[in-house]
């Protein structure tokens, strides 16, 4: 017992303590990014699809098809409760959350069921799942193939199947191609040529021949369009053709055209190799496609790509203004108060909660400088707002000030590094002091200056909450980088990924079907932003091993 | 050169200073008083036969005016000239003179005006605007209707009204008047639609009472369930409709009432009286369930007797003239006298409020036509709408509450930003009293015990979490945690009272214990050996759940906490947010907390360890001490970090403004308030001044934080540096 009390007086259980607080912060971080993990990337292996025959509660049967998603234990009490009968001596039933699919027939896409009610279940290798436009995805069986009225003659009714897809998958693309090209570079040329007319009627121009040059481009653009129009209907047609006819677990035979159907397998089917090359398949396609289904469903490209655009953006803003900052309150500002309370300032900067950031970016440059510029420059536009709203422009504008503190300090940080001899070095030779800023300081300051900016970029890529008001859409009609002149549009709304996860996870009609998307953004935009990071420290690790020699 | 990158650095330190001002330069004008202006005054041609104003009304665009004179004329006029448009004759018995008019509560152009023998009639003017040309062209279109016949819908007998009164709603119509001799007779009329045509007929109903006191006003509440009637003693009496039944008389004041009129909404009756006084009370619901009028609030006094009261059409505002022609304006809910004005010059005769409450006709002696002009944008913010309890309107009793928009425009916004405040700091409490503990005894552990090779890895680790982005976190805490810890509950509270002591246990074994194992393990490894010890504790806390809950809360903890301890349970509620959050700040807290213990140089420990005192002795008694203030500036910075975070919240929330401390409700704070209701407020509205107020106290609040937490940190660099 004595023993004990001077164990504790000895404060050797408190030194316990503290390292147990280590531990549940590590544990905790680690467990977030495990469950972030093992849900994002969960989601596109191809699980296999149980066929369930299966009692109602009544005591009817029925065969169910589906992927199970979730299984848990359920106190027997609470289901005697909810009506249900329960085999006497029972404490707990497993309950499964099934992934039916089939929304167009049913009318959910999940379903609980009870192990104790199934009656069998089996993975039969002819089950497919199909991804479809819209109504979620669709377990089945293939029965037939229809081109146009006609049935066909199959052999290997799979096979055909899949070679009928990839014809319709071909001409989706075709369609897809001249929507957003042809079609859509005319639509933009006539929407110019519209706000031409406009500024010269604003402008008070009476010269009829500028019009009707005017006239005579937009019939040339209307003839154009007319023909791709023709185009488009026949492709249209073309994409029509077939249909394939699917029998459902519970015997129903339905018929679905193939230019609904974006993609088809057999998980049950598949080896293992089969499935991890189809697990990649999708992946890319999640990286790579639009959303569809309300975001619901489908890829993530076009968050991916405002991400980005809007991170290089602000990087372009915010490299020189905040390494010029940097530069002038480390070599040439003399230090003194004024620099004491810059400093200040600058690391108060950084601690501004973002939202301020966005109602300062909204007010400032959305109403007030968009406005004017859309007063000055875009007349014709109005009242639509062409600056005057949300933009590409002005979330990097904000994103900018908001990163701004990070790169003064770590450019501050980067040129403290630099050894007084270095710097004497230069000006002992003759060098001014431009010179040696230039020609010694910064290059040798340069990882310094990179691992701010590297930083700016991984808090820019997430931060989310400035961004909803000044220029984040959850769908965005095209990108803010297109072929049409002047090729980048900074005046567009864009998507972002953080965003997306928000409105995916909490605005979506359908949110269980769409949770598995929301945890792979999620990990995808982890990834990115822990890669951006590391290489951060790895960067300044590297800075501070080359000059530890030349500091003595 | 030089100078280039000076205008370059100074232009940075320029835009920090930048958004503080544009902040508060939008908010600015909140604060700013109203302000009047007499814009015109026109000395018009005499109207036709000398006639003086019963009535008198302006369109929005105070181009039009509306004069029905005491002749029964009814003419339009041009505001600007008043040159009469068109007019014509309110179809009253020949000779008989007007003496009174009262527009509905409701407005819409709709008027009873009641002539000189007992007759009211109800009219309506309206104004088509049209742009025939295009955008420049714009002309106003006066109509005047009868919409329910050229009849007198109500008749005093012959006899003159003193008061009158009308409602005039999709339901139903109202008609109330009073004479001198204390009759008063109350049309009551439910409104059906001819399916055929379309044409909407009344159901008339008549009542009326003899009143044994001297009325001095009317007013009918816009629900037309309620009748008050002001006397010349200072009482208002409150009838029910439509059986017309006395139901209390209040006390209002002790000198007599010389004015009533309803507010906007028709909820609140607004009572000025002979002292120039005016008071605002509306029924309130007490605990028998049965209302009362309540007098809700008192106005600044004007000094006066009262004369009329013009409520405004869109605001919850008012204006008020007094017998010495004085005019004040006043908002409600601020509760305030805005501006005070003198019209004693103009004399005026009557007045029209324009329905956007920016201007004010006043027909002088002369006659002449004066327009004042009205600039008063934001009556409805004062310091006490904002910061402290205002009684609203259907409110039993004064209340901190935010509500900003409603379906209606007769709603009374409540711009209360005390439940965002409180919310903001609920969020954060909760979030340091998770954060704090583990934050700062993982931070003395990692920099004083852990073994540099351990450290190496786990301080990058735990810092790089601080660039998590926090929408993945409020995500995961609104759509994982959140319903695993409704599931969980007692699981939860049950790891906080098993995993510290499972852990003291393990430790104390491994103590006394001697094992081949502990020299496996160098000192400064504990955080790995507890690992599996911590996971086990949590196991069996998880396991213990279910019996320690049928033992003591009768199966479910979370069915227990409602029923027998009366705590209400949200899924989204502080607990949840101030995990994620917390869980948010720990990074930065620990890594300023860190790097202040790790820099506390070794000399001073190792003099304190030579002398005796145990490692543990040595950090709380030499290290920590020295630390303080870098550990204070962590701690300040963590809380700025809490305070401004926006995401976590809006998304482990139910975001509800409510004031209260407990654990399981939720909040809503000024960064999430922000985030929702910026986006869809009208530009340089009140509305959107007040979120920016909101954003600007979020700015001086961090920025107030971070000075200190800035400051202590540069002494404790300068007090090392002497080391």
């Amino acid at each position: 017992m004595n023993s004990l009390q001077t164990w504790i007086k000895s404060g050797v259980p408190w030194v316990w303590l503290n390292a147990a607080a280590v531990t549940a912060s590590v544990t905790l971080v680690a467990g977030l990014l495990l469950l972030i993990a093992a849900r994002g990337m969960g989601h596109f292996w191809p699980a296999a699809v149980h066929e369930i025959v299966y009692q109602e509660v009544d005591g009817s049967r029925v065969t169910l098809a589906g992927q199970i998603t979730t299984r848990e234990d359920v106190k027997a009490s609470r289901l005697t409760e909810a009506g249900r009968t329960v085999a006497e001596g029972v404490e707990t039933v497993e309950r499964m959350l099934l992934k039916t699919g089939n929304r167009d027939l049913s009318g959910t896409d999940f379903r609980w069921i009870y192990e104790p009610s199934i009656l069998q279940i089996t993975q039969p290798l002819s089950m497919a799942v199909l991804e479809r436009q819209e109504w979620g995805v669709f377990f089945g069986r293939v029965v037939g193939l229809k081109q146009g009225e006609d049935l066909l003659e199959s052999r290997d009714a799979w096979s055909d199947f899949q070679a009928l897809l990839e014809r319709a998958a071909g001409l989706r693309g075709q369609i897809r191609e001249l929507e957003k090209g042809a079609i859509g570079r005319v639509n933009y040329r006539l929407e110019r040529l519209r706000l031409a007319e406009r500024q010269l009627e604003l402008d008070g121009v009476t010269d009829p021949a500028q019009f009707e040059s005017i006239q005579r481009q937009r019939a040339e653009l209307q003839a154009e369009y007319a023909g791709l129009e023709e185009e488009l209907v026949s492709l249209n047609q073309a994409i029509r053709r077939d249909a394939v006819i699917m029998q459902t677990a519970a015997g129903q035979e339905v018929e679905l055209p193939l230019h609904t159907i974006i993609d088809a397998w057999m998980p049950n089917a598949m080896g293992g190799l089969q499935r991890i090359g189809h697990y990649f398949h999708q992946v890319w396609s999640f990286l790579s496609e639009d959303p569809r289904e309300a975001n619901t469903e489908g890829g993530i490209f076009p968050a991916i790509f405002g991400t980005i655009l809007m991170v290089l953006l602000m990087t372009v803003v915010v490299a020189p203004f905040g390494v010029v900052a940097g530069v002038y309150l480390k070599e040439y500002a003399r230090q003194g108060l004024l620099t004491r309370i810059i400093r200040i300032a600058v690391n108060n900067l950084a601690g501004v909660p973002s939202i301020v950031y966005g109602v300062f970016g909204l007010g400032f440059f959305v109403y007030t400088l968009g406005g004017s510029i859309d007063q000055l420059f875009y007349e014709a536009a109005l009242p639509s707002p062409t600056f005057g709203t949300g933009g590409l422009f002005w979330a990097s504008l904000t994103l900018a000030l908001l990163t701004l503190p990070v790169v003064i300090v770590s450019t501050e940080e980067g040129l403290s590094r630099i050894p007084r001899s270095i710097r004497e070095g230069s000006l002992a030779l003759g060098a001014t002091q431009w010179e040696t800023l230039w020609r010694t300081i910064v290059p040798m300051a340069s990882p310094g200056i990179m691992t701010g900016l590297i930083l700016a970029v991984a808090r820019a890529a997430g931060e989310v909450a400035p961004l909803m008001l000044v220029g984040v859409v959850k769908l965005a009609p095209s990108l803010p980088l297109d072929g049409n002149f002047p090729f980048l549009h900074p005046e567009r709304k864009f998507m972002h990924l953080g965003f997306h996860i928000y409105d995916v996870g909490f605005q979506s009609p359908n949110v269980e079907a769409a949770r598995p998307l929301v945890y792979a953004t999620a990990l995808l935009l982890v990834l990115v932003i822990l890669l951006l990071n590391m290489v951060a420290i790895h960067v300044r690790n590297g800075l501070r091993e080359k000059y530890k020699g030349l500091e003595t | 050169m030089r100078w280039l990158i000076a205008i370059g650095g100074v232009a940075v330190i320029w835009a920090v200073v930048l958004i503080f001002f544009y902040l508060a330069w939008v908010v600015f004008p909140l604060f700013l008083p109203a302000d009047t202006r007499l814009a015109e005054s026109e000395t018009v041609p005499g109207w036709r036969g000398d006639s003086t104003p019963v009535y008198l009304a302006v369109e929005e665009q105070q181009e039009v005016g509306l004069r029905l004179s005491s002749g029964a004329e009814l003419a339009f006029f041009d505001v600007a000239s008043g040159r009469v448009l068109s007019s014509e004759m309110l179809p009253a018995e020949d000779g008989a003179a007007l003496v009174l008019a009262a527009e509905a509560v409701e407005r819409h152009g709709r008027v009873a005006a009641a002539a000189g023998n007992g007759e009211i009639f109800v009219f309506r003017h309206s104004y088509e605007t049209r742009f025939e040309g295009g955008v420049e062209t714009r002309s106003i279109n006066p109509v005047l209707e009868y919409p329910y016949g050229e009849a007198p819908l109500l008749d005093l007998d012959g006899a003159a009204p003193i008061a009158l009164a009308f409602s005039d709603n999709d339901s139903g119509l109202l008609l109330a008047a009073v004479t001198a001799d204390g009759l008063l007779r109350v049309l009551v009329a439910g409104k059906r639609e001819n399916f055929l045509s379309g044409q909407v007929e009344l159901d008339p109903e008549q009542r009326e009472l003899q009143l044994d006191f001297a009325a001095s006003g009317l007013a009918v509440s816009g629900n037309q369930r309620w009748l008050y009637v002001g006397d010349d003693a200072g009482r208002i009496h409150r009838y029910s409709l439509p059986g017309l039944e006395w139901e209390e008389a209040v006390e209002v004041s002790v000198a007599g009432i010389s004015s009533i009129a309803m507010l906007l909404g028709g909820i609140s009756v607004l009572v000025g009286d002979n002292d120039g006084v005016i008071r605002q009370l509306f029924p309130v619901r007490d605990e028998d369930n049965a209302y009362r009028l309540a007098s809700v609030r008192q106005f600044e006094s004007l000094g006066s007797p009262i004369l009329r009261i013009l409520p405004e059409e869109r605001r919850k505002g008012f204006l008020a003239l007094t017998a010495t022609d004085e005019l004040a304006i006043f908002h409600s809910t601020a509760g305030r006298l805005i501006e005070r004005t003198g019209l004693a010059e103009l004399q005026p005769l009557a007045l029209a409020l324009a329905p956007r409450a920016d201007g004010l006709l006043i027909e002088g002696a002369g006659p002449r036509l004066n327009r004042l002009e009205i600039e008063n944008e934001h009556p409805e913010v004062s310091f006490s709408s904002i910061w402290q309890k205002v009684w609203y309107e259907n409110y039993e009793e004064p209340e901190y509450v935010w509500q900003s928009s409603a379906a209606t425009n007769e709603f009374e916004p409540k711009f209360s930003l005390t439940p965002l405040v409180f919310g903001t700091l609920k969020a954060a409490l909760y979030a340091m009293l998770f954060a704090i503990p583990l934050a700062l005894m993982g931070a003395a552990y990692t920099a004083y015990f852990m073994s540099p090779e351990l450290r190496k890895w786990v301080k990058p680790g735990i810092e790089i979490m601080a660039a998590l982005p926090t929408v993945i976190l409020g995500f995961l805490a609104g759509l994982w945690f959140a319903p695993w810890v409704e599931e969980n509950l007692a699981g939860l509270l049950l790891m906080l009272l098993c995993i510290p002591p499972g852990l003291l246990a393990f430790s104390w074994i491994w103590h006394r214990w001697d094992n081949p194992l502990k020299d496996m393990v160098p000192e400064g490894w504990e955080p790995a050996l507890l690992l599996p010890v911590m996971l086990a504790s949590g196991a069996l806390a998880m396991w213990l759940a279910e019996p320690v809950q049928v033992l003591l809360f009768g199966g479910d903890l979370r069915s227990w906490l409602s029923t027998e301890a009366g705590i209400s349970y949200d899924q989204r509620n502080a607990l949840v947010v101030g995990c994620a959050m917390g869980f948010a700040v720990i990074p930065t807290i620990f890594s300023i907390a860190e790097d202040a213990v790790f820099g506390v140089p070794k000399s001073l420990s190792d003099g304190s360890l030579a002398l005796g005192a145990t490692p543990w002795q040595t950090l709380v008694h030499v290290v920590l001490p020295t630390a303080s203030p870098g550990i204070f500036s962590a701690l300040m910075i963590g809380l700025g970090r809490a305070v401004g975070e926006t995401m976590i919240v809006l998304m482990a929330t139910g975001n509800t403004p409510i004031m209260d401390w407990n654990l399981f409700e939720g909040m809503r704070t000024l960064a999430a308030n922000i985030a929702v209701e910026m986006p869809e407020s009208e530009v340089n509205s009140s509305h959107y001044r007040i979120l920016f107020l909101a954003a600007l106290v979020l700015f001086l609040f961090t920025f107030v934080v971070n000075t200190v937490a800035e400051l202590i940190r540069q002494r404790l660099r300068e007090k090392y540096s002497s080391l």
